[in-house]
C-alpha cells in the first residue's frame, strides 16, 4: 500500500492575527505557521494503516517556516519519504485550487493507492483540498472520515454525518480521503527522537510547477471579528444575581 | 539527551545500567524491600507497581512488566519516597523519572500529558500561550516591571517569573503582588519578558528529558545576554531547575526562591508591614521548596512577620508535607488520576488545613493557588478557607 499524506501549514491562532496594509491579507510579520490540526490526524491514520498492513508513507508539503520541523517529526513517527515543494509557500496563503494542482503534479509520479488529507483547514477560502485534488487526479473522494481499513485491495471507511450518524462505505482505490479524526490520537514523539530523525532523514526538495492560480475567489476585504455588545453583566448579592438568572432563563423559555 | 535502549542488552539490563549511571544510582542495589517508599507515596495504593515493587521487578529482570502498566503516570514526583528511603536511593530523580523517560521514548505518553509537552515544544510554555505574551501580566496589572532588553544595564536580581506565574490568571495575582513587594523594597530587578521560556523542570520529571534540555538551552541563551547578581524566582520548580539541574548543563547562576530573598531582607520588609491580618494561617510546604531543597523556615518567618497572624501546622508538614498533586506532570494528568483513583490530592490538603483550624492557607508556589481554591469548593467545610500566596498576604499587610 502506497500512501501519500498532504500537509498544509496554516496560521497559528495562538498568535494574534493582524491584517496587512492592503486590507485583503494577513500581516505576516508576526505570523507563525502550524501544521493544520486535522492533517496531523491524516498522518496518524496513514501510520496506523502502515503498521497494520504494511506499506509506504510519503509526506508532501510545501515551503513555509516550520515545514522542515513538520517533515522531520513525520519521519520520526515512521514516514518513509519526505517531499517539500519549492516555489510555493504557505506564507503566501495559496488557495486550495492552486495547491491541488501542484500537489497533483507530484502525486502523479508517486502513483499512490491512497491520498490522505485533513478534511478541512481554518483558512480554506475556496473549498477543501481533498475534493479539488481528487478532481485533478481523476480519483474518487470521500471526506469526514474517522476510520480507514484496507484489506485485499478493498478500502472501507467510516464517514461521519451531522447528528451523530455514521456510515461504513467501500471506496475503489486509488482514492483521496479527507480525514476528520484518526482512529488513535496523533502520537507524541520525544524530542530526542525528532533530533535523531533530523540527522538521519532526508527531505527531497522538488520544484513546484508554475502554479495555475485560477479558480479561487479573490478577497476584497478582510475584517477582524467584531466584538459583541450584547452581554449584560449582573451585579449585586449572590441571591439577587441567582434570582435574576432564573428569571432571564424563564423569560427565554429555557426553564 | 535521553539515551535510547541499547539493542545489545535486554530492556531491564539497559534500564538498570542507566539507573546505575545517575548520581547515587548504585544505591538501588541496597534496597531492603522495606516498602516505606510505597507506604508513604500519596498515590502508592493506586499503583500496580509502587516504587519498592518496581525495584523488585528490576531485580527479577521483569521491568517490561512494569512498563506495560500505566500506573507510573500516577507519580507526582513529590519526593516523599526518596525522602523516607533508609538506603537513600534516588527514587524520584532516578527510578521514577528514568522509567517515565522510557515510557515517553517508547511513545507511551498519556494523551493529556502529550498536549502539555507539545505546547511546551512549540510555545515554550505548557499552557499553550503565545510566547510573546509572557509578560502580558505586567500591562494587565498596570505596574512598572523592568524588562532586561529595555533596561540595558546590570541588575542585582533577575526575576525568573515562570510559566504559571506568567500565564495563569489566578497565579498572576500572586505575581503582581510579588512585583509590588519588590517595588516597595526598592529591589533592583528585571525580568526576561518574552525572552523567558519554561524552566522545563516538570517536563523533565514527566519523562521528557530532551524537551527539558531544549528549554534550558533557550533560557541559557536569553540569560547569557545580561548581567545580574542572582536569579530570584517564585516558582519552586524553576528554583529546583536552576539550583540542581541547570548546572549539569553548564548553566550556573546563584538562585534564591523569593521567600529566601525576602526573609533575608526581613529587616527592611518588617517596617512596611503596617497593617494586620488577624487570622489563623497554615503554610503548605511545596515539594520542591521543602522536601527537595530543604527550605522550610523562610516562608514561615515571613508569615510570622505579619502582625496578627497566628501560624498553625497541618498534620503533614515540613518534610512530611502532602503534595498538591501538580508536580511531575501531575497537573497535566488530572483526568488520568481521577479516572484511576477518583482522588484529588489538593482536596486532602485542604481538608487538613480545615482540620488545623486555619482560616488562610498560605502558599509559596504558583502551581497551587488555582488547585487549592478549586478544592475549597468541593471539600465539605472548606468554603470559607482563603487561599493566598505569601506575597499576596505581604501586600495586604503593607496596604493595611
Amino acid at each position: 500500500m502506497n500512501i501519500a499524506v498532504l500537509i498544509k501549514l496554516v496560521p497559528d491562532l495562538v498568535e494574534e492575527l493582524e491584517i496587512d496594509a492592503t486590507g485583503t491579507a494577513l500581516d505576516t510579520t508576526w505570523l507563525r505557521l502550524i501544521i493544520n490540526e486535522v492533517d496531523e490526524h491524516a498522518l496518524e491514520q496513514a501510520l496506523l494503516l502502515k503498521e497494520r498492513g504494511g506499506g509506504d508513507v510519503t509526506v508532501v508539503t510545501a515551503e513555509g517556516d516550520g515545514a522542515e520541523d513538520v517533515l522531520y517529526a513525520a519521519a520520526a513517527k515512521g514516514s518513509d519519504r519526505l517531499i517539500r515543494l519549492r516555489g510555493i509557500s504557505f506564507e503566501d496563503a495559496p488557495g486550495n485550487h492552486t495547491l491541488a494542482r501542484v500537489f497533483a503534479a507530484v502525486l502523479r509520479d508517486l502513483e499512490p493507492d491512497l491520498v490522505l488529507t485533513g478534511v478541512q483547514a481554518h483558512n480554506d477560502l475556496d473549498g477543501s483540498l481533498g475534493p479539488l485534488l481528487a478532481e485533478e487526479m481523476g480519483m474518487p473522494y470521500v471526506g469526514y472520515l474517522s476510520g480507514v481499513q484496507t484489506e485485499d485491495g478493498v478500502c472501507r471507511v467510516m464517514k461521519e454525518y451531522p447528528g451523530g450518524l455514521a456510515a461504513e462505505m467501500e471506496i475503489a482505490l486509488p482514492a483521496v480521503l479527507g480525514i476528520q479524526a484518526s482512529e488513535e490520537p496523533p502520537r507524541y514523539l520525544a524530542i530526542s527522537r525528532i533530533r535523531q530523525a533530523m540527522k538521519t532523514a532526508t527531505i527531497v526538495d522538488r520544484e513546484a510547477e508554475q502554479p495555475d492560480t485560477t479558480g479561487a475567489p479573490g478577497v476584497i476585504s478582510m475584517f477582524t471579528p467584531e466584538v459583541g455588545e450584547a452581554a449584560t453583566m449582573l451585579t449585586g448579592a449572590d441571591d439577587e444575581v441567582a434570582a435574576r438568572i432564573v428569571e432571564i432563563l424563564s423569560e427565554q423559555g429555557l426553564l | 539527551m535521553a539515551v535510547a535502549i541499547d539493542a545489545e542488552r535486554s530492556f531491564t539490563e539497559s534500564l538498570e545500567h542507566r539507573l546505575l549511571d545517575i548520581e547515587n544510582g548504585e544505591r538501588i542495589r541496597a534496597c531492603l524491600q522495606c516498602g516505606l517508599c510505597s507506604g508513604t507515596c500519596p498515590v502508592g495504593y493506586l499503583m500496580d507497581f509502587p516504587p519498592h515493587k518496581m525495584i523488585a521487578a528490576l531485580r527479577a529482570g521483569m521491568f517490561e512488566e512494569v512498563l506495560s502498566h500505566d500506573s507510573i503516570w500516577l507519580c507526582v514526583s513529590c519526593h516523599a519516597c526518596a525522602d523516607v528511603c533508609p538506603a537513600q536511593i534516588p527514587l524520584t530523580d532516578g527510578l521514577m523519572t528514568v522509567a517515565k523517560e522510557e515510557m515517553v521514548l517508547a511513545g507511551n505518553t498519556p494523551v493529556e500529558l502529550q498536549d502539555a509537552l507539545e505546547k511546551s515544544q512549540r510555545y515554550g510554555n505548557p499552557l499553550g500561550e503565545s510566547p510573546r505574551r509572557r509578560a502580558a501580566w505586567v500591562e494587565k496589572a498596570g505596574i512598572d516591571v523592568p524588562v532586561m532588553r529595555e533596561l540595558r544595564r546590570p541588575v542585582e536580581a533577575l526575576w525568573f517569573v515562570g510559566d504559571y506565574a506568567s500565564h495563569h490568571p489566578r497565579a498572576q495575582l500572586a505575581t503582581v503582588a510579588l512585583a509590588k513587594v519588590f517595588r516597595a523594597l526598592d529591589v533592583d530587578f528585571g525580568i526576561l519578558g518574552a525572552e523567558e521560556t519554561s524552566d522545563g523542570d516538570s517536563q523533565r520529571l514527566a519523562g521528557e528529558r530532551g524537551l527539558f534540555e531544549m528549554l534550558a538551552d533557550k533560557n541559557a541563551k536569553a540569560l547569557s545576554q545580561y548581567e545580574f547578581g542572582e536569579i530570584v524566582t517564585a516558582d519552586p520548580h524553576a528554583y529546583n531547575a536552576f539550583l540542581n539541574e541547570y548546572p549539569g548543563l553548564d548553566i550556573a547562576y546563584p538562585t534564591r526562591h523569593y521567600t529566601q530573598f525576602l526573609a533575608d531582607n526581613l529587616d527592611r520588609l518588617r517596617p512596611l508591614l503596617t497593617g494586620r491580618i488577624d487570622a489563623t494561617v497554615a503554610y503548605h510546604d511545596p515539594c520542591y521548596l521543602g522536601r527537595a531543597n530543604g527550605v522550610y523556615e523562610q516562608p514561615r518567618r515571613l508569615l510570622e512577620a505579619i502582625p496578627g497572624v497566628t501560624l498553625v501546622e497541618m498534620r503533614h508538614t515540613r518534610q512530611a508535607s502532602l503534595c498538591c498533586g501538580r508536580g511531575g506532570g501531575g497537573m497535566w494528568l488530572d483526568g488520568f488520576l481521577w479516572e484511576k483513583g477518583r482522588v484529588r490530592p489538593s482536596e486532602w490538603r485542604v481538608s487538613e488545613a480545615v482540620d488545623a483550624g486555619a482560616e488562610i492557607l498560605a502558599l509559596a508556589c504558583p502551581y497551587e493557588a488555582p488547585r487549592f481554591e478549586d478544592a475549597t469548593k468541593t471539600v465539605a467545610g472548606a468554603g470559607d478557607l482563603i487561599v493566598r500566596d505569601i506575597a499576596e498576604l505581604l501586600v495586604e499587610a503593607m496596604d493595611g
